[in-house]
């Protein structure tokens, strides 16, 4: 048999030392992720974009494929239970009266991008346009991706923070984050901001989306659904 | 040199992986390989707007993770794992020697490396607590439930930093890879060159003359004879 192998067994000593320094990063790592993320935030090059950060958008699409649509043929439809359905350009809806918003996007998977600047226009805005009727008790709203819808009640649709919105960080929203259209819903996780907006319905009866057939809560406010206690916005 | 043998009395080739170690390490590699590419297209954005279909990615990256560490345990248990155990002891046990070459940057002239230097041993380390964190962090993000929430947080920011320095590490041990043919070609076809022995590994090579010397000839049998007694 072969003679016995010399050393300290500092290779098993390695692998348990990151197993606790990665325990403790399990407990603190929420915390030390957001110091992170302020570090980096003003990063000109973009170089810190491929880090792991956080602080920072993760694209998520259900399709498999980037849906996309030019802003000169994009049309918004608000229909349903509404006395005149409306169909609305691009250019329709950026000369209505703007709604700036600075806040943060809360994901319910954990990760949040603070302070984003929003331009949109308030969702009561387009409803009063179209009027809604008096039966009506919820919205759903479709993507032109062709699978994905999402919920409000009409209460929750006529928040003031609650936007079409066709700008973001000072730019047109590139087709990743949902533009040219998309909601943004600023009390409640990302997953009621549908991307690619396509139709606005009034119903009659929430029903629930994409997400929420699959287990995600139907009112989704920051810190009170989804078992979470983030910051609201 | 204190080397009580010469390089004649070793077979041109010698044996440095066994089937078993090559098998692990090649399912290893495809496995890791997938986990890597999906990793990609679920973590970067761009790639994840091309090729959406996330919970088909994400289930497919799920399933390669948590098979990851099969081929390795598969390959360490049994009585075909001798070889691979062996190894892995090699890759624990540090000397006094490995720590002064790593301090030297690799520098150091008057360390002699045995199977493993001081570098792989490290990189075995890491990539061995590695696939332990991933896989606990991992298991955390899919399976949520149980735990508190500020724990999914935590579980995501050491998965997204682990893998970060792993495809570091494995890109780098790529191209070490690629810049030593035989040590590459060693983990195809199981033999390397005594010569590289003697050049890389001179106290595996010392090793391996000693065992050459205590035990028949016959003990390497995969490699081909080079003296007239071993042609006897």
């Amino acid at each position: 048999m072969s003679v016995a192998i010399e050393g300290k067994p500092i290779g098993r000593r390695v692998v348990l030392g990151m197993l606790g320094l990665g325990s403790v990063g399990v407990l603190v790592g929420g915390r030390l992720q957001d110091a992170i993320a302020s570090v980096f935030a003003n990063d000109p090059t973009g170089i810190t974009s491929l880090l792991p950060t956080g602080g920072r958008f993760r694209i998520y699409s259900v399709v498999g494929y980037l849906p996309s649509r030019k802003t000169a043929e994009y049309q918004l439809e608000i229909s349903g239970l509404v006395d005149t359905p409306v169909t609305l350009s691009y250019a329709d809806l950026v000369a209505l009266p703007p709604t700036r918003m600075t806040k943060d996007f809360q994901c319910v998977t954990g990760w949040r991008v603070q302070d984003v600047k929003w331009v949109g226009v308030r969702l009561s805005d387009l409803l009063d346009a179209a009027g809604v009727q008096d039966e009506a008790k919820a919205i759903t709203f479709h993507s032109f991706d062709g699978s994905y819808s999402e919920s409000l009640t009409l209460d929750q649709a006529r928040r003031p923070d609650v936007i079409v919105a066709y700008s973001m960080e000072g730019k047109a929203i590139p087709a990743r984050h949902g533009g040219p259209v998309r909601l943004y819903v600023a009390p409640m996780y990302g997953y009621k901001s549908i991307k690619w907006l396509d139709k606005i319905e009034v119903v009659n009866a929430v029903q629930p989306g994409y997400w929420e057939v699959r287990g995600y809560d139907v009112d989704a406010w920051i810190g009170r659904s989804n078992g979470r206690d983030d910051q609201p916005v | 040199m204190v080397a009580t043998t010469s390089l004649s009395e070793l077979p041109e080739r010698v044996e440095r992986f066994d089937r078993v170690q090559r098998v692990a390490h090649w399912a290893n590699a495809v496995l890791f390989g997938i986990a890597m590419a999906t990793a990609a297209a679920l973590y970067i954005g761009s790639l994840s707007a091309l090729v959406g279909r996330r919970e088909l990615v994400k289930d497919i990256h799920v399933i390669a993770g948590l098979a990851l560490p099969v081929p390795l345990v598969v390959a360490a248990v049994g009585r075909w794992g001798h070889a691979f155990r062996r190894d892995l002891s090699r890759l624990n046990r540090w000397t006094r020697d490995d720590v002064r070459w790593l301090r030297s940057w690799s520098r150091d002239p008057l360390v002699r490396a045995g199977k493993f230097n001081a570098g792989q041993k490290l990189n075995a380390a890491f990539t061995g607590g590695a696939i332990l964190l991933l896989l606990a962090t991992g298991s955390i993000m899919k399976w949520f439930d149980p735990f508190p929430l500020t724990w999914r947080t935590g579980a995501t920011f050491v998965h997204d930093w682990i893998a970060f320095f792993l495809f570091i590490t494995i890109a780098g041990h790529i191209v070490y890879a690629l810049r030593d043919s035989d040590a590459m070609r060693s983990m195809w076809r199981g033999w390397i060159p005594s010569a590289w022995v003697e050049h890389h590994a001179p106290l595996w090579h010392d090793e391996l003359s000693r065992e050459a010397e205590a035990a028949p000839p016959a003990a390497h049998s995969s490699a081909r004879p080079s003296d007239a007694r071993d042609a006897g």
